[in-house]
């Protein structure tokens, strides 16, 4: 679960790790109290879970109130790479003497946290890695141990930070505890990624986290009470939600259902390369109980109508047969307008497909192969024989 | 031989006294499996399935001497019954259970790395070594004994695929789910060089998807270390990038661990990528016909 700039900087309060005093509005009269209750300047930044929002004018540095009340206007009714912006954040600006770069990320391929520290904010990792190693951190956390001593010594050296500047040997300190901070948070949070960017250095001498990016681990939710999913914009993901069942909104006009993620991501693929477009992604789990399919089923239809029905399932443990009448009752209970593909393979199929057969519903044709499903329900929605 | 199980086996199986722990012991012994243990922290002193029940999974080793646990337990009890596993000195380790937070299941990895214990799963089906030895809840009736290794980030498209492979005459020599999550056991590069030092495994069927980078790394594994064939597919072509597609791991994020990415790592390194599950197995014969195993 992505957060919020503003929810990200909930947690790094708690966490102790430096953020400016901030509000969050939804209204340009909302940005104009937040002004009054920070002090001026601030900056205006749009809430929004994209990268790029700064080159597409979603933060604006306001010196005057007549300047927040356009920006806040102007940036709530702006949409950055197709997310409408609903709300901002007003931020006290500060004057920065430089950017850097701090970031905890879990490696997949490692099965660690990693963490990443860049003397320079905002440039591209790999070619700064290329052009001064030395200004870059890129380390492995061991789980069991945590994060070390040497590693936030390791981050100070490649900070560099001039012991005459600005905030002399305090703001080493205060790098040092943002670093230890910010590893307790990924830690105690279950986060899979932390990311300050940039992290600053005013002309103060201060050190600020001006952005928070940080993702929760969908799976610790269970852990992490305070931590609310937001329910999906579409309609047929919050049904799908409700019933349990994983789902994902597709364009496409051919509704899909299936039993194993990688069953239907490929059952999908078919579909594409055969000319045709899913409409969802739906995987009902192991077996095809009734209620079950009638469930995903729900889901499927409460979207734009769709041209045609693919139903794929592979007996595993699951006989046929049982899928089978699973599938009679739901299909027969849902009237559906579209014509259906079933395709039933694997274990007891041959028994299955006699089932569907027998019950001889209307609209519904069975397939012996994903191939020859793909193909009568891609014709099917094009309105043609296969 | 095959890989990581075979008759020898000796299994236990964490968490018996649940449906699910009975129900699949059931099916594991059918599928020829040696079960000769099972836990439940209480219940020691019952039988489930004619399998004796012990409360600590220390006890149940040195009464039985098993070396392979199969856990059926809840997520938030997942890590816990793992480390439980490691510590009494079982040397493989297999989680069925969806769901378990990653920070576990980082620490659950470090753990056994370091007790020199391996690991198959979370969110998977575990592994089967046909007609010998079944660690998991993968349907046996599918698979045939013979010469091809599989491993897969599925559950059902390792059955599709298989099932298509067995029609063809194909049989198995081991197949193993490696899982779903971001943070799992064993990989396609363990698992490749396994059934590589494999005498009874021909060629390597691998079975990939969306997420992370694990085919791209396997595809250089192939090209440098592998002598066997081996054929690829990869599932989630059409998936839009920052979904998550049912696997908590089958995510494109930004523009990386997209399917074309994986294909064309793939076949830059000489692996073929098939184009449905049911064309591995034809890719699988071109192999053997151009590179007859010895």
């Amino acid at each position: 679960m992505d957060l919020l700039e503003h929810q990200g900087k909930r947690l790094f309060a708690e966490a102790g790790l430096p953020v400016l005093p901030s509000r969050v509005a939804a209204s340009a009269a909302e940005a104009r109290q937040a002004m009054d209750d920070i002090g001026l300047p601030v900056a205006v930044k749009a809430q929004v879970k994209t990268g790029g929002r700064g080159r597409a004018g979603g933060i604006r540095i306001c010196a005057s109130a007549g300047e927040v009340d356009a920006a806040a206007a102007e940036i709530l009714a702006m949409t950055i790479r197709g997310k409408t912006v609903e709300a901002v954040l007003v931020e006290q600006a500060v004057e920065v003497e430089r950017e850097m770069y701090l970031a905890i990320v879990l490696s997949r391929a490692q099965r660690v946290p990693l963490l990443v520290f860049s003397r320079e904010g905002g440039v591209d990792i790999e070619a700064l890695a290329l052009r001064d190693p030395g200004a870059l951190v890129r380390t492995p956390v061991d789980p069991l141990l945590g994060l070390c001593d040497y590693q936030v010594r390791d981050v100070l050296a490649a900070a560099a930070l001039d012991p005459e500047g600005p905030g002399g040997a305090d703001a080493k300190q205060a790098l040092a505890a943002v670093v230890r901070a910010a590893w307790r948070l990924y830690r105690d949070r279950d986060a899979t990624l932390v990311e300050i960017n940039p992290l600053v250095l005013t002309r103060r001498g201060e050190v600020f986290c001006l952005d928070s990016k940080v993702t929760i681990d969908d799976n610790a939710l269970y852990r992490q009470t305070d931590q609310r999913p937001e329910e999906p914009a579409d309609e047929r993901e919050a049904k799908a939600r409700r019933a349990g069942l994983a789902f994902v909104a597709l364009d496409g006009d051919i509704g899909v259902l299936g039993n194993g993620a990688g069953l239907v991501m490929s059952t999908i693929d078919q579909i594409a390369a055969a000319g045709g477009s899913a409409a969802d992604f739906c995987d009902i789990g192991g077996g095809a109980r009734a209620d079950v399919v009638a469930a995903a089923l729900d889901a499927i239809l409460a979207g734009r109508p769709i041209s045609a029905l693919l139903v794929s399932i592979f007996g595993g443990i699951t006989r046929g047969d049982e899928v089978a009448r699973g599938l009679v009752e739901a299909l027969g209970a849902a009237r559906l307008d579209a014509p259906v593909v079933v395709r039933l393979d694997g274990n007891a199929a041959a028994e299955g497909r006699a089932v569907l057969a027998e019950a001889c519903l209307d609209g519904v044709t069975v397939a012996e192969t994903a191939g020859e499903a793909v193909r009568l329900v891609v014709a099917a929605a094009h309105g043609r024989d296969a | 031989m095959a890989i990581l199980i075979d008759e020898r086996s000796r299994v236990l199986v964490q968490g018996i006294t649940g449906r699910e722990g009975a129900s699949h012991t059931a099916r594991m012994r059918a599928a020829g499996t040696n079960v000769v243990a099972g836990t439940s922290p209480g219940k020691g002193g019952q039988t489930v399935e004619g399998v004796p029940v012990f409360d600590t999974v220390a006890g149940a080793r040195a009464a039985t001497g098993a070396d392979v646990a199969v856990l059926f337990v809840p997520a938030r009890f997942a890590r816990d019954a793992m480390l439980e596993a490691a510590a009494a000195g079982v040397g493989l380790v297999v989680c069925v259970t969806e769901g378990i937070a990653t920070r576990d299941m980082t620490e659950v990895t470090a753990h056994l790395a370091r007790r020199g214990a391996r690991l198959v799963g979370p969110n998977g089906p575990g592994l089967i070594t046909p007609g010998r030895c079944s660690a998991g809840i993968m349907p046996a009736d599918v698979f045939r004994p013979g010469g091809t290794g599989v491993i897969s980030r599925s559950g059902t498209l390792t059955y599709e695929v298989v099932h298509e492979l067995t029609r063809a005459g194909l049989g198995q020599s081991t197949a193993v789910g490696m899982g779903g999550d971001p943070v799992h056991g064993l990989g396609f590069i363990e698992c490749l060089e396994l059934f590589e030092a494999d005498p009874e495994t021909e060629a390597v069927v691998l079975i990939g998807e969306i997420g992370g980078d694990d085919e791209e790394r396997a595809a250089v594994f192939a090209q440098e270390r592998m002598t066997k064939p081996v054929i690829a597919y990869v599932a989630g072509f059409s998936a839009p990038p920052g979904k998550r597609m049912g696997h908590a791991g089958a995510i494109v994020e930004g523009s990386a661990g997209t399917a074309a990415d994986k294909k064309a790592a793939l076949e830059a390194a000489g692996v073929p990528v098939a184009a449905a599950p049911a064309d591995v197995a034809v890719l699988l014969r071109e192999a053997h016909t151009r590179r007859p195993s010895s």
